[in-house]
């Protein structure tokens, strides 16, 4: 009798909902809310073994010192860079792939989407080696095809962001073109035709036709490419072959968190790099999904 | 006039795209012709074209095979993780996504806003709590450390839902008429119809899990027991004597997933772009 009542419970149509959400409102308890609870409570603490002691801001104050702003100043400059360098070579190459003229479009979509099926330290240890510092490395070879002397690639700062876009830019170009091509086949083609009737010219075509209407896909590919761009550590670290680089030339801000939460034992600053990275992103996002009508209720029904 | 002005300019993109094309593949190329050379010349001139091929030969990867290197280890322990990996977390999230598409209840807004909410959140700003919340379970340096965090991703429970939506949900209606309960209608009507999209999630899923770095790097400690990822990273020093294995090891962690993704190109592009622009 009792199992009956049970089971009628658990297999009404009012329940069942709640059981299929049981495994995300446990996991999100557990692995999510908990440790960004955790998180901003510790940036507030000094943690030092079972003792925490509330500090107030003091870990906030402690990370406006030169070297969380050069790593601060390295995730921006690395998401804005490699945001616009990832919307525009994709952009291009889709919309000449998906010209009527191209053959051969599955053969070429398929090599371009290659690289990213490499893992980042495979393609971060061919890049390093790439970049070796020797004459012989296979960039040092190349510059001296136009008489110019070996580089040491990675000390030098400017050489460096090179080096990480290069590698950015190999890795990422065949995803978003790939969004851009889905984007693309959804525009009607009679808006072309009717376009080339008006006696618009291909380059017209493209700026009053395809990039008005491939609105979403840009919002898409500069998020993700924000967030992967904020969030960047492995890149650097394959490259320098770990978390330290001549003079910090390649500290990012995830990397300052490990720098401080493993190599320093400082949890309170790691903890506050930690929010202030989970701030700055969820900012933007939340930005760009207001803008894109997402967080319309509509939508989320 | 308009006859002749395509051909050329097929011919023109052609050519363009093969010049991308060769641009994307030569470092590939590197690697794979640099695994024939001797560590000891990769150490000392890093990757280039410069092959003498009369001493060109296998013995990296015959050092690969042989029992004197942990890499097939590395290798084992990634392909457990990922299959583990992959069928926990496709079986939740549809398991999930199911209830976002087809019930209505209270708390659903709220709980979609969730999911929402941490895809937008990086991994990377909660790792120490999740570092340590892992040390308190006792999970360190094990498989379960790696998964548990992330059984249920929110990204696939979004795909779940938006390709479920597409559905009627009469299907449902007319099989509780019939006397089934919830749980069979899930399991024997809308898992057999969600085939398609578990083969482009599964591959999602398991692209992400093979290449995964950063947290296996945390969590895991013994030789033994580190993923392919992580078992590489560690074999790149500025003395370079593991390079013969660094490379090898680089192409053949890369060769089975060229192999199935020429067989099953579709596949892999519907999977890895699936976050798209469907939604």
């Amino acid at each position: 009798m009792k199992n009956s009542i049970r089971n009628r419970f658990l297999y009404s149509p009012q329940v069942a909902p709640y059981i299929f959400l049981l495994p995300f409102i446990l996991t999100f308890c557990v692995f999510f809310a908990y440790p960004v609870c955790n998180t901003i409570l510790m940036s507030f603490q000094k943690v030092a073994g079972a003792q925490s002691v509330f500090r107030g801001f003091k870990n906030y104050q402690l990370l406006m010192n030169p070297i969380f702003y050069k790593a601060l100043r390295h995730s921006i400059f690395y998401a804005i860079v490699s945001v616009i360098l990832m919307i525009i070579i994709p952009l291009i190459l889709a919309t000449l792939l998906n010209a009527k003229a191209t053959k051969a479009k599955t053969l070429f979509r398929g090599i371009m989407f290659i690289p990213a099926l490499t893992s980042v330290v495979v393609a971060g240890t061919i890049f390093r080696l790439m970049f070796g510092e020797l004459e012989n490395s296979f960039f040092n070879q190349a510059i001296a095809l136009f008489s110019h002397g070996p580089i040491v690639w990675l000390r030098n700062s400017a050489t460096v962001w090179f080096a990480l876009f290069m590698l950015c830019t190999w890795r990422w170009t065949g995803v978003n073109m790939m969004y851009y091509l889905a984007g693309l086949q959804q525009i009607p083609k009679e808006l072309y035709e009717s376009a080339e009737v008006d006696g618009a010219n291909v380059f017209q075509q493209f700026f009053a036709i395809t990039l008005p209407l491939l609105k979403k896909t840009n919002v898409y590919v500069l998020t993700i490419s924000i967030y992967g761009g904020m969030a960047m550590f492995t890149e650097s670290y394959i490259l320098f072959n770990g978390n330290s680089s001549p003079n910090n030339v390649g500290l990012t801000v995830v990397g300052y968190l490990y720098r401080m939460g493993w190599e320093q034992n400082q949890i309170g600053l790691a903890s506050a790099t930690g929010c202030i990275l989970l701030v700055i992103v969820m900012g933007i996002n939340i930005i760009q999904l207001i803008c894109n009508g997402t967080l319309k209720k509509e939508a989320l029904k | 006039m308009r006859k002749n002005k395509t051909p050329i300019q097929s011919t023109l993109l052609v050519l363009f795209f093969t010049f991308v094309s060769a641009l994307i593949l030569l470092p590939l190329l590197l690697l794979f012709v640099s695994s024939l050379r001797s560590g000891n010349d990769l150490m000392r001139y890093g990757l280039n074209f410069n092959v003498d091929w009369k001493s060109a030969n296998l013995n990296n990867y015959r050092l690969l095979f042989s029992k004197e290197t942990p890499y097939f280890i590395w290798y084992f322990n990634s392909l457990v993780l990922m299959i583990i990996q992959v069928a926990i977390s496709l079986f939740l999230s549809a398991w999930v996504g199911y209830a976002f598409a087809m019930y209505d209840f209270k708390l659903k807004t709220i709980c979609f806003t969730l999911v929402l909410l941490i895809m937008m959140v990086p991994m990377e700003s909660i790792m120490l709590p999740l570092y340590r919340l892992t040390i308190k379970m006792g999970n360190i340096d094990t498989f379960q450390g790696i998964v548990l965090p992330f059984l249920v991703v929110p990204m696939l429970i979004f795909f779940f839902r938006q390709y479920l939506s597409g559905l009627p949900r009469d299907f449902l209606d007319a099989a509780r008429i019939d006397g089934c309960n919830e749980y069979r209608i899930f399991f024997a009507i809308m898992v057999p119809l969600m085939k398609p999209s578990f083969a482009a999630m599964g591959i999602y899923q398991g692209m992400t899990s093979w290449n995964n770095f950063l947290w296996p790097m945390i969590v895991l400690r013994s030789s033994t027991k580190i993923t392919l990822p992580v078992g590489l990273a560690g074999l790149i020093s500025p003395y370079g004597n593991n390079y013969d294995i660094l490379i090898a090891g680089s192409c053949f962690a890369i060769i089975p997933v060229l192999i199935l993704f020429t067989l099953f190109q579709s596949y892999f592009i519907d999977g890895m772009t699936a976050g798209g622009v469907k939604g």
